[in-house]
């Protein structure tokens, strides 16, 4: 018995100190799923170019459900990893939970916000509305039909912030242009639901809109795919999206969320917390893709008038409101 | 609202309703034969996966169809063994199997595709083609008529018209054939049907199968039909509502059709208007999406008529000896 408890309290003590000896980082994907060809895959992708580019390893896990988030947050930690990074604004609440409990992990949450930030913890935001207002430019100047349309996932402030950048954009190229925006639900369910995705970009269709812009996850794989199907242009969001059409997909709103983790992991111990980053079109935080799937689809022209906005906003000649300012928007009604 | 609006409307309706249709009916056939289904949603979710999987593989939607009705089938076989033959209690076997359907879709999905338990977008052959019934354009220009014909009956694919064709069809089969009647029977008093020398076990394990096959076309037409690929829980509680729809039918085949054509309407009305304007009354997107639920649970209540589920329902079959 004694020599079993001695062997069992050796094996915990090795762990314990393997653990805290490594110090690798970990990342946690949202409830929409490693790959959803958009938020959480950029995430992966900015991890995996770390790993690649340092030789490091790092820890992932995906969230099935809201009451996961608290347990993988406090086992990565007791588990000795640092920082522990997380994708999506429905972290940050657990985040404030745990952080006090674990001094010495760093947490890094992208998109959340919190009144007061502890000290080991580092919020990164993204200014969605400077590259949304650049699409929404485009999605205007290839509008025949004077009518752009925005299908957003889950009703949440973050997405109406994403809505109304872009209705700003359209209405700085033509102010009588008509914005229609629809949400696709209230609950997580809407960030998984292309059924609704299709049949909300019908309705769009229907009431003439030419271009759609998708902030929906894996619900904007429908959006995007009856784009193509009935022959109008869409919008992708937060990964490049370009490939998954090519010729329909009019370009992506790039949301460099892969940068941000590749930064955060790259800081490591050094990490700076206690603070939000935000990362905007100065930053290349935010933007739009152009490659070789939608190069014919965007001319010279449109090109240096988005530019042009882009030079406005870094050097504050233009300012793009902010739906967070105070959750309204000027140039959308939700 | 004009009619071409309204036009739009009910077509999506119709789209909408077509997967709570098949859905509905499947629970209809298990639940008259007195086996309750809650793993619809399951059954759905997992032929959309297999079909969508298997038409990718194969270029062929047909194939991909009825890989999506054996995948359905063999889950409908696990309940049928879990409630049937071992007695076990139905809605917990029904549970398990949408947590199995929705684990093991991700699970194999990734594994197969390496795209993050998503199947790659199908083209071509690989999904249904919307089929223009005859005449459709030569009609159009008829005034009123012309454009229902054209864009609300034409233009669906060939899965829509199986599940419309499926209401009465399943009228037939459950109140004008011998099958029917010792389906209902078993459903009502196994014991009366035990007793006439019929199999009780035999005819609830022919039902769940039938509801198999259902849920099996509901989900292909989800992921082949619909869309153009399998998304991870893309059934988004669509079997849940469907069975709402099956007790607001009160267990009837032409009511089931009236239900979900009546919760397709409201998911499209929810849809179209985000927020409706009554006269100065606007009525917020949720109260449409919570509607069908607010309705079942005023039936259930007895407010509106009465919804009275077969007698034998949920019980297991234990022979007197």
């Amino acid at each position: 018995m004694t020599i079993m408890t001695k062997f069992l309290g050796a094996t915990a003590a090795l762990a314990l100190s393997a653990g805290a000896a490594l110090a690798d980082p970990a990342l946690i994907y949202d409830l929409g799923g490693k790959f959803d060809k958009s938020f959480n895959e950029a995430a992966y992708n900015g991890a995996q170019r770390w790993a690649e580019e340092t030789g490091g390893t790092y820890k992932d896990i995906e969230m099935q459900s809201e009451a996961q988030r608290e347990q993988a947050l406090r086992r990565f930690a007791e588990a000795g990893f640092s920082p522990v990074i997380t994708a999506g604004f429905a972290f940050a609440d657990p985040i404030n939970n745990v952080a006090a409990d674990y001094p010495d992990t760093k947490f890094v949450n992208i998109d959340g916000w919190l009144p007061e930030v502890p000290e080991n913890v580092l919020l990164i935001n993204f200014q969605e509305h400077q590259g949304s207002y650049l699409v929404g430019m485009l999605a205007a100047m290839e509008s025949k039909s004077n009518t752009v349309g925005f299908i957003g996932g889950m009703d949440i402030p973050l997405i109406r912030h994403f809505a109304c950048g872009y209705a700003q954009g359209a209405k700085a190229v033509n102010p009588d242009i008509t914005v229609i925006s629809n949400m696709t639900g209230t609950t997580p369910a809407a960030w998984n639901d292309p059924v609704k995705g299709t049949e909300l970009a019908k309705a769009q269709i229907g009431q003439g809109a030419d271009v759609i812009y998708a902030a929906a996850g894996g619900t904007g794989i429908g959006v995007l795919q009856t784009a193509a199907d009935e022959g109008i242009k869409s919008i992708g969001v937060d990964s490049n999206q370009n490939h998954m059409h090519p010729g329909s997909v009019l370009t992506s709103m790039l949301k460099r969320v892969d940068n941000a983790v590749f930064e955060a992991m790259s800081g490591g111990a050094d990490l700076e917390t206690g603070t939000f980053m935000t990362l905007g079109l100065a930053e290349d935080g935010v933007g739009y893709a152009v490659d070789e799937n939608n190069a014919e689809l965007i001319s010279d022209d449109m090109i240096a008038a988005v530019e042009d906005a882009k030079a406005k906003i870094i050097s504050g000649d233009l300012e793009v409101v902010s739906y967070y300012a105070n959750d309204s928007c000027p140039a959308l009604e939700f | 609202m004009d009619f071409l609006t309204l036009l739009q409307v009910l077509d999506s309706t119709v789209r909408l309703a077509t997967p709570l249709l098949l859905a509905c009916l499947a629970g209809l056939y298990s639940e008259r034969a007195g086996v309750f289904d809650i793993g619809l949603e399951g059954k759905m979710l997992a032929a959309a996966f297999l079909s969508a999987g298997v038409a990718y593989v194969t270029g062929s939607v047909w194939l991909g169809l009825f890989a999506g009705i054996a995948a359905s089938v063999a889950l409908s076989a696990i309940h049928g063994l879990a409630s049937i033959t071992f007695r076990g209690n139905q809605l917990i076997s029904g549970v398990a199997i949408n947590f199995l359907a929705a684990g093991l879709t991700v699970l194999i999905a990734q594994n197969w595709f390496k795209q993050g338990g998503r199947t790659p977008s199908l083209i071509g052959g690989g999904r249904w083609e919307n089929i223009t019934l005859p005449f459709a354009e030569t009609l159009s220009g008829v005034p009123v008529l012309g454009p229902i014909y054209a864009e609300l009956i034409s233009g669906h694919s060939l899965l829509v018209y199986v599940a419309f064709a499926m209401v009465p069809l399943t009228w037939w089969i459950l109140f004008r054939t011998r099958f029917g009647l010792r389906l209902r029977a078993v459903g009502e008093a196994p014991e009366a049907v035990d007793t006439a020398g019929v199999s009780v076990v035999g005819l609830r394990f022919a039902a769940v199968g039938i509801c198999g096959i259902l849920c099996g076309i509901a989900g292909s037409y989800l992921a082949t039909g619909l869309q153009a690929g399998f998304v991870k829980d893309m059934t988004a509680g669509r079997g849940f509502i469907a069975l709402a729809a099956l007790i607001f039918a009160k267990w009837r085949p032409w009511y089931a059709l009236g239900a979900c054509l009546l919760f397709g309407l409201l998911q499209a009305v929810a849809l179209r208007y985000q927020n409706i304007d009554l006269g100065g009354v606007v009525i917020p997107v949720q109260v449409m999406d919570a509607l069908p639920y607010i309705l079942t649970v005023v039936i259930l209540a007895g407010f509106v008529g009465k919804a009275i589920p077969p007698r034998a329902g949920g019980e297991p079959y234990v022979k007197e000896r």
